[in-house]
């Protein structure tokens, strides 16, 4: 059974439609990528399927649960995470409070105002060994602020984790990452595949042909192709589009 | 262990030193050409403020309107005490439980804004707050205010104390400044404090991570307004009276002002600066000249203009600049010890 299914979502904004008739299944363990020109819907998709907005028709189902329209907390707390192409993090906080504002375990005990929350040990471990596991290790202490664009992303990414989400949701996770800083990016998606559901939006082809288990291609915001990178490389559409640079 | 959490005692240095230069003001006050009564309202304005600033430095919801939960306090504590016949301290629970009351109302209103619409609607609240108090002449006494609020005696079991004299009163609003302040301490280092911290910075990600940001800025308000009311009940007690002055849009400004020069955007003791150095600018300026306030708010643009942090803030950036200027000795003498070794 699919982990994740969305099911013929439609979205317009005012007059202009941005999502049509779009439908995406997702398995568990599996990396999924979409690709698309600019302003072809990728990032409002991924608002509509994470929370952000409700789409006008259609339904998003999650383990086994009707989530369409629920808000993005109660979206995260079913178990799906997100980061963002903007990069949206607590930024007068430590890196590692960053991470540890986003466990569930101090999400759990949000409401208590009396004990210090610096006292909550095991939460710091915790995140101390998710900062290492998305390479911030020795920069625990660091403000996000001061961190450099590479470690932000990283840090976006080890903030998603930090919910233990059964899905994670990427938008543009490369973008103005150089080769070493794309190269790193590689390593933790794929010591990350397998273990969850992941999906990411990416402009980067080599990135996601080579780590994406099926790749579909949006458009105008529709689903114009969907399949795993082998049987899209012959697709005549994505050959022919301006997407199609893939042999380069 | 690299990543040892930062961990906040319940009682700090600054904690101490703030709480021993106010208890040791009855013995120097009139020396420097200052009086028992200016303590007494030093002391509420510094409760004031540091409720306010959970909202505006903690939480990052700029309420511009807040002497309305300050006022109800006041007028609830008189209220109280003249027709249910209330004492001291369930006058005042009872006071800041209408704050409380009041604000949940307001803050339902207003919680999912943020910025600018914020700020518009919470003065938009505290001048209907104030033109109620104005108008509902049969409880609120209309301009002449409340009169005759009274400073009822603490009692603790057999024993009782007259708080009638000012300095007795000021002993009674230290003890509860200073419970106020430890009880705001633990809760900006508490797991809601750094919550309610965490959606200043960015709501939209709090949410993306399963926080009801609603109910946290809802609960922050509630908390700060219930503060704010029981800071105002002392008002109308250290006053004798509650007039609708309190809940002008002066008074809410007034703590804005307050918690901005004394810095509390950077710093929980900025509340306690500010209200300190106001009161004090107002008593000493008003005594050269009528237009103090002039002078007050030039003194404010200018902190404004070239020292947003304020005076916490000039403190921070001294102790940091210190900071380094001896790390970088230790660093060169450890170069040279090592050259020379």
């Amino acid at each position: 059974m699919a982990l994740f299914e969305a099911r013929r979502l439609h979205k317009r904004f005012g007059d202009q439609v941005v999502l049509e008739d779009v439908s995406l299944t997702v398995m568990h363990g599996e990396l999924r990528g979409i690709m698309g020109p600019n302003g072809a819907g990728k990032t409002t998709c991924f608002n509509v399927l994470t929370g952000r907005y409700k789409p006008d028709r259609g339904q998003v189902m999650f383990d086994g649960e009707d989530i369409t329209g629920l808000a993005p907390r109660q979206v995260a707390r079913r178990g799906i995470s997100r980061s963002f192409q903007i990069m949206s993090l607590f930024d007068e906080y430590t890196a590692i409070d960053n991470v540890v504002i986003a466990l569930p375990c101090v999400r759990s005990r949000g409401w208590s105002m009396l004990r210090d929350l610096g006292r909550h040990a095991s939460a710091y471990d915790e995140a101390a060994t998710l900062l290492q596991r998305v390479g911030l290790a020795g920069k625990e202490h660091v403000p996000s602020r001061s961190l450099s664009y590479g470690e932000r992303r990283a840090l976006e990414i080890g903030v998603a984790l930090a919910a233990q989400p059964l899905m994670l949701f990427l938008d543009e996770p490369t973008a103005g990452l150089g080769t070493e800083g794309t190269a790193r990016l590689r390593e933790l998606v794929e010591s990350l595949k397998r273990h969850l559901a992941i999906v990411i939006i990416e402009h980067d082809m080599r990135f996601l042909f080579s780590l994406a288990d099926r790749v579909s291609v949006i458009h105008w915001g529709q689903v114009i192709a969907e399949g795993t990178p082998t049987a899209l490389r012959q697709n005549p559409w994505v050959q022919r589009s301006s997407l199609g640079g893939l042999s380069s | 262990m690299p990543h040892r959490p930062p961990t906040f005692p319940l009682v700090t240095p600054p904690l101490l030193v703030t709480l021993a230069v106010l208890a040791s003001a009855p013995l120097w006050l009139q020396s420097v050409g200052l009086y028992q009564y200016v303590a007494v309202e030093i002391v509420i304005w510094m409760m004031f403020a540091l409720a306010h600033n959970l909202l505006l430095g903690h939480g990052g919801m700029p309420s511009f309107g807040h002497g309305a939960y300050f006022g109800v306090g006041a007028y609830a504590i008189g209220l109280l005490q003249q027709r249910a016949g209330a004492g001291l301290v369930d006058g005042m629970l009872g006071s800041a439980l209408c704050a409380a009351a009041v604000g949940a109302v307001v803050a339902a209103f207003i919680s999912h804004r943020r910025g600018i619409y914020y700020a518009l609607l919470t003065i938009a609240f505290g001048q209907v707050m104030w033109f109620v108090a104005i108008k509902w002449h049969s409880v609120t006494g209309g301009e002449d205010g409340l009169q005759k609020i009274a400073r009822p005696p603490l009692r603790l079991g057999e024993m009782g104390w007259s708080l009638t004299s000012n300095e007795s009163f000021y002993w009674f609003v230290l003890a509860v400044f200073a419970l106020v302040l430890v009880f705001l301490w633990r809760v900006v280092h508490s797991p809601w404090g750094r919550v309610l911290r965490a959606i200043k910075q960015n709501e939209m990600r709090a949410a993306f991570v399963g926080y009801n940001v609603w109910l946290y800025k809802w609960s922050a308000f509630v908390l700060s307004a219930a503060l704010s009311g029981l800071a105002g009940s002392l008002f109308a007690m250290a006053q004798n009276s509650a007039y609708p002055n309190v809940m002008s849009l002066h008074n809410s400004g007034f703590v804005v002002m307050m918690v901005l020069i004394g810095g509390g955007l950077v710093s929980f003791w900025g509340p306690v600066i500010g209200a300190a150095v106001f009161i004090l600018a107002r008593d000493l300026l008003g005594a050269y000249t009528e237009a103090w306030l002039l002078w007050y708010g030039l003194l404010f643009m200018a902190v404004v203009l070239f020292q947003p942090e304020g005076i916490a803030g000039v403190w921070q950036a001294w102790r940091r600049r210190r900071h380094a200027a001896a790390t970088a000795r230790g660093i060169g003498a450890a170069a040279t010890s090592e050259r020379e070794a």
